[in-house]
């Protein structure tokens, strides 16, 4: 008994080293976005001089606030659509027989393992023919497209949870499929499709490679293209701090939602992977 | 994957397995799955079908948008000059190294990570809230605070170490650095995605292995680990597939200088700052095969086929 008490808490002080680890680079950003512009280069962990000047200069540039707004509308209408198409697939995979289902799996995977640069050349090209380049339709069909393996692995593996007697129930007493689908399951499926919006919506907002090839201005710019282009003072300095402000400012939401639905990103995430 | 889509879109059509008498009510399921699930897969298929074939048409051109009335159909020769540019098989090199060294400490890392999660006692919730920050934290944004960090110019990393020529300046150290920013950054993932295979593993078997004497490192070689494989062999494919694909973190650091470009920088460059489409799409056909070779690898050879959803019956 004592030898298992020493391993746990051995386990226990390799948790403590996990969140020092896990913890660092984020609390180090913080602070270089906290230091003033003559103490930015100094090298101390911790700021000698403090200030917020960096995020007032970031949110009075229209550069930063235009691609938080493109970030934001972008990344919640992608998610939006992947999850509503994702949701009716994952139903029927779940649930109907019908032949294909594991050829629709299979193209998923494709999609999931494919490397997304390899699109950025057709898609510039094409995007620039049809008047979608700079635009968020331009961005929103990629984002959507990558969205939705990882949306259908993972709401069908949450629909298969759900106690599909109450489905048949309301089928006997004369719903069609589709109403049973409707009345009777999707409230049970919300849930699962919140886990799921959370999972996709983290993916959309975190894309970089998409949204520097496929933009060029503040129409459709996302933050994290907007930070790799901060204009510095000089052609040869990086706005350290500023750039250490706007990665903070588009960190926070994402902290947020994964401190606050832990357990369901956690429930999501290892329920679309493997199964035996 | 065409035949998916035709598949998905006629379910009626009878496979002769299933006989002929299909009642009606198994018409209109067919039916209506094929409404749930087309729209799904169009845009799937449409998304990136289209433009792999837009690729592998402009690879086969002579498409540069700097001299966009030169453009005619050259063959392969596109994919003779990669192939025998030592910079693509640098660049396949530095790759290489990349994922191999960053996805194998992933691996035990998030193996401790896992098997941390699955035991501790305490402050389980916080403890996995803290280790999903870096999951979920933007890409762009561990690679700025990381190369912030190494920097000479403004980092606690060369403090620390004592160093006086700055770390980004070397190729080795810059490797270590963007590596440290991969494990970083993807461990936690990896570490969901075997924790979910640990979850597998039944107490009782660790319970009788104990009665009969086997020690902790035995119990998780002879029982974990082989009970675990199908999830470790996931986990491993999606990582690596990942990791090949790596552009955000070395576009921040250095935009590939140091000699650490890896594939996808070069086909970024190639197409979108030389704006040589034809070439450029000539990596990005050989890029897309590459990857598809891992997978096959993954699959075939070490049978991970056990992928996500191949429970789906």
């Amino acid at each position: 008994m004592s030898q298992r008490a020493k391993q746990r808490s051995g386990w226990s002080a390799a948790l403590v080293v996990v969140v020092i680890a896990s913890l660092v680079p984020v609390v180090w950003i913080v602070m270089l976005s906290l230091k003033t512009p003559t103490t930015v280069t100094d090298g101390s962990f911790i700021p000698h001089q403090w200030t917020l000047s960096n995020y007032k200069d970031i949110f009075n540039a229209g550069v930063f606030t235009s691609a938080l707004r493109n970030s934001i509308g972008i990344a919640l209408i992608s998610t939006a659509l992947a999850v509503l198409l994702a949701s009716a697939a994952a139903y029927a995979i779940a649930r109907l027989d019908f032949p294909g289902k594991r050829i629709i799996l299979a193209v998923s995977l494709a999609v999931a393992m494919f490397p997304q640069v390899s699109l950025v050349g057709p898609l510039y090209n094409l995007w620039r023919q049809i008047g979608l380049y700079d635009t968020w339709p331009g961005l929103i069909i990629p984002y959507m497209t990558f969205a939705l393996p990882l949306s259908i692995y993972t709401l069908s593996a949450f629909f298969r949870e759900i106690p599909w007697e109450l489905e048949q129930a309301a089928q006997v007493d004369g719903a069609t499929p589709a109403q049973a689908f409707r009345k009777v399951i999707a409230p049970l499926a919300t849930p699962g499709i919140a886990t799921t919006f959370i999972i996709v919506f983290i993916i959309c907002w975190n894309d970089f490679i998409f949204a520097i090839s496929l933009t060029s201005t503040t129409k459709a710019e996302t933050v994290p293209a907007a930070i790799a282009l901060f204009p510095g003072v000089s052609q040869f300095t990086q706005p350290i701090g500023d750039i250490a402000a706007a990665a903070v400012v588009v960190t926070v939401p994402v902290m947020l939602l994964v401190i606050l639905f832990q357990r369901r990103i956690v429930a999501g995430l290892t329920a679309g992977a493997v199964k035996g | 994957m065409s035949t998916g889509v035709a598949t998905a879109e006629q379910p009626a059509a009878v496979p002769p397995a299933r006989g002929q008498h299909l009642t009606e009510r198994a018409k209109s399921e067919r039916r209506l799955a094929a409404m749930l699930v087309g729209p799904a897969a169009i845009v799937m298929v449409l998304v990136t079908a289209y433009p792999i074939l837009d690729a592998v048409i402009l690879s086969l051109q002579r498409s540069d948008l700097r001299f966009p009335n030169a453009t005619k159909f050259i063959g392969l020769s596109n994919y003779g000059h990669v192939l025998s540019a030592p910079v693509w098989w640098q660049d396949v090199l530095h790759t290489a190294i990349i994922t191999v060294i960053s996805v194998g400490i992933q691996l035990v890392l998030g193996m401790l990570l896992a098997l941390a999660m699955h035991r501790a006692i305490f402050g389980r919730g916080a403890v996995r809230a803290i280790a999903l920050v870096p999951y979920g934290i933007v890409a762009v944004v561990a690679a700025y605070s990381w190369q912030y960090a190494w920097s000479l110019n403004s980092g606690w990393i060369p403090k620390l170490l004592g160093l006086t020529s700055d770390p980004l300046s070397h190729q080795f150290t810059t490797y270590v650095a963007i590596i440290i920013t991969e494990i970083w950054k993807n461990t936690p993932f990896m570490a969901l995605l075997l924790l979910a295979g640990l979850a597998l593993v039944p107490d009782e078997l660790h319970e009788a292995a104990r009665v009969d004497g086997a020690t902790t490192w035995q119990r998780f070689w002879r029982i974990t680990v082989p009970l675990m494989k199908p999830a470790i062999l996931v986990a491993l494919l999606f990582r690596t597939l990942d990791a090949f694909r790596i552009f955000d973190t070395i576009y921040i650091f250095n935009q590939g200088a140091q000699g650490t470009e890896s594939i996808s920088m070069l086909n970024y460059s190639t197409l979108l700052n030389r704006l040589n489409l034809g070439l450029g799409s000539a990596v990005s056909v050989l890029l897309f095969l590459l990857v598809a070779l891992i997978a096959f690898v993954f699959i075939k050879g070490f049978g991970a086929g056990a992928a996500p959803g191949a429970e789906a019956r």
